[in-house]
């Protein structure tokens, strides 16, 4: 089976620039994965989704969706996804199911008519299923103008999944969306991966969107810094801390000291111990014979193990003023 | 599918639940998602679905105008003003030295020239915001690219078709001779040459990239012509240094083609044409055939080679 997106190699350099955009970036993601590219503003992202989605040339490398060579089979692959763009690329003066109609109308999924009531039966029934489930039937005839950012969005996302696309693509589909926006529209979207088996490549700004991806990738300027599941980007990264604390301080500091145990600040309330593994604070716990007034493990953000790795790239390269 | 025993050993265990929570396998789920009921009312065939397209992105244009009530008016003004004080008021210092109406002459002119101009303008329009229009999700679509710049042209020529009513209409009120069987004569002259507007307007457009340089630059592009054309002003006799851009500029054939089918059988044809219709159609149709390639081509090439 071949892989939803392969890109290798990929590199991109716009006309007059004086590096590359993209630089030998490879990864690839697999059927019906949660894929996510992250990186801090003029990383790439955009650049490498507007190639991924045919709207870029690029400067070398190959990318392949669904097997289709993209440089080959440029039709077949736009037949094949469905894009939502960072700028809304909805008409504000249309209504929303007229939108509805000219993406349906587009992509040859029924035949296109100048008015609602003439398009075919089965059409409306699909319209009128759509704007229940997103909530939006009464405003289904309303121009775009009068929605709210969510809605929009929404629209978007109900339009892009209408050709019922192998890969998804949004780029930073939540920007500027207020949190409960954010939150109906997660939901609306695990709801279509989980039936639709869905392929979606993600690229966001905000981490906790990334935690349940399947993968991350993250790149800065133009090349891949890592690659692998949340979970390894953690591991790598960011430690996790045992948090104790006990009405016997000293008894527990001395419970401590025997296990060499790395404590961030003996002072603090309550205190912090590196783990090293899972099974460490296990072994601390069984052995510490003070009684505990305050146990609590504290895994670290995904967020927090992306600012670290920017963090660590930003300082290894030298400064370019 | 499968043969039941088959079944049973090729497949591991999970799988057909699995299969029945993919509704791309088992259509189940009424979500409105799903498709496979209306498979039969898919547009088949690759070349309906262009056209199915076309009318899409024509119609679009066309629903807009009618939306937007100041542009409804606004398209009016120029011709209007264009006709009504220069056509009126050159009538009355100069009409008299000519053989011919020469509110007649202008206003035949500007019809041509508003199909012209105002089709150029709409197409250039494609672009209007890169990052901030629906043009993006025209571009995403699977459709080939003269689809979409065909489509434009088709929805451009439309509203400017609503422009040239309008301009007949306040024709008529001041005295331009217009009949019934007339109006119908110029109507495939009228869309004839908006379609040299809009192949004109997407060579300008790719050549420009943005639709802010094209809107700079599209006046020094089209003022010209409507001198070298002879929009307002006779060129039957000019120097041969206005002469030969006046031979040039497309413009200057879809005006007289307009004309020689407005003037055919009276007396002025001959004071004004200056091409058989037969001569300037050739012409239209083979410059509107290069820009149109030519501009699709670069257009498409500019949008994406960045």
């Amino acid at each position: 089976m071949s892989n939803a997106v392969e890109v290798k190699n990929l590199v991109k350099r716009y006309k007059k620039a004086e590096r590359n955009a993209v630089d030998d970036v490879s990864f690839s993601v697999s059927e019906g994965e949660f894929f996510t590219l992250l990186g801090p503003n003029g990383a790439g992202k955009t650049t490498t989704i507007s190639i991924l989605t045919t709207m870029l040339t690029k400067t070398a490398g190959t990318v392949t969706i669904g097997g289709y060579d993209i440089d080959k089979h440029e039709k077949t692959i736009r037949e094949r996804i469905g894009v939502i763009f960072q700028a809304p690329s909805i008409d504000m003066n249309l209504t929303a199911e007229e939108n509805i109609r000219l993406h349906a109308s587009l992509y040859g999924l029924y035949t296109f008519m100048p008015m609602f009531s003439i398009m075919s039966e089965a059409y409306k029934k699909q319209v009128l299923m759509l704007a229940e489930l997103i909530g939006i039937k009464d405003a289904l005839f309303d121009p775009i103008k009068t929605f709210s950012g969510g809605m929009k969005r929404k629209l978007e996302i109900v339009r892009g999944l209408m050709h019922r696309p192998a890969v998804l693509f949004l780029d930073e589909p939540t920007t500027g969306l207020d949190p409960v926006s954010r939150r109906t529209l997660w939901e609306y979207l695990h709801d279509v991966r989980r039936r639709e088996r869905t392929t979606v490549f993600l690229t966001t700004h905000y981490l906790d969107e990334a935690e349940n991806a399947d993968h991350v990738c993250v790149i800065d300027e133009g090349k891949v810094l890592l690659y692998g599941t949340p979970r390894d980007m953690k591991d790598r990264l960011v430690q996790e801390y045992l948090l104790l604390d006990a009405d016997d301080r000293d008894g527990l500091l001395r419970d401590l000291s025997a296990w060499r145990t790395q404590i961030v600040d003996e002072h603090a309330r309550p205190l912090r111990i590196r783990l090293r593994n899972n099974e460490q604070a296990q072994e601390i716990i069984r052995a510490a014979g003070v009684s505990f007034s305050h146990l609590d493990i504290e895994h670290p953000t995904l967020e927090e193990a992306y600012v670290k790795l920017i963090e660590k790239s930003t300082a290894e390269t030298p400064a370019t003023v | 599918m499968n043969d039941t025993s088959a079944k049973n050993f090729s497949e591991p265990p999970g799988y057909e639940a699995a299969k029945e929570e993919n509704p791309r396998h088992t259509p189940s789920h009424d979500d409105g998602l799903n498709n496979e009921s209306n498979e039969a009312d898919r547009v088949s065939g690759e070349f309906f679905r262009e056209v199915n397209a076309v009318m899409t992105i024509a119609l679009r244009d066309l629903t807009k105008l009618f939306r937007d009530r100041p542009r409804l008016v606004a398209g009016l003004i120029f011709p209007i003003i264009f006709i009504g004080v220069l056509g009126g008021g050159l009538n009355a210092s100069f009409g008299k030295v000519l053989d011919y109406d020469f509110l007649t002459f202008v206003f035949t002119g500007v019809l041509a020239q508003t199909m012209f101009t105002s089709t150029a303008s709409g197409v250039i329009s494609l672009v209007q915001d890169r990052e901030n229009d629906f043009s993006r999700e025209l571009f995403v679509a699977p459709i080939s690219r003269y689809t979409i710049v065909i489509g434009k042209i088709a929805g451009e020529s439309l509203v400017s078709l609503w422009q040239a009513i309008g301009v007949m209409v306040f024709g008529l009120i001041i005295g331009v001779p217009l009949t019934v069987i007339l109006v119908l004569k110029l109507l495939p002259i009228l869309l004839i040459i908006s379609f040299l507007g809009g192949a004109f307007g997407i060579l300008v457009l790719a050549n420009l990239g943005s639709q802010r340089t094209a809107n700079q630059i599209f006046p020094f592009l089209i003022f010209p012509q409507f001198f070298l054309a002879g929009v307002f002003n006779p060129i039957t006799a000019l120097p041969l240094y206005l002469s030969l851009p006046s031979k040039l500029v497309p413009l200057t054939y879809a005006v007289d083609f307009l004309r020689s089918i407005y003037f055919r059988g009276s007396p002025a044809y001959e004071e004004i044409v200056l091409f058989s219709p037969v001569a300037d159609f050739v012409v239209i149709a083979v410059v509107s055939l290069i820009f149109l390639v030519a501009g699709t081509y670069l257009f498409a090439r500019s949008e994406r080679n960045r």
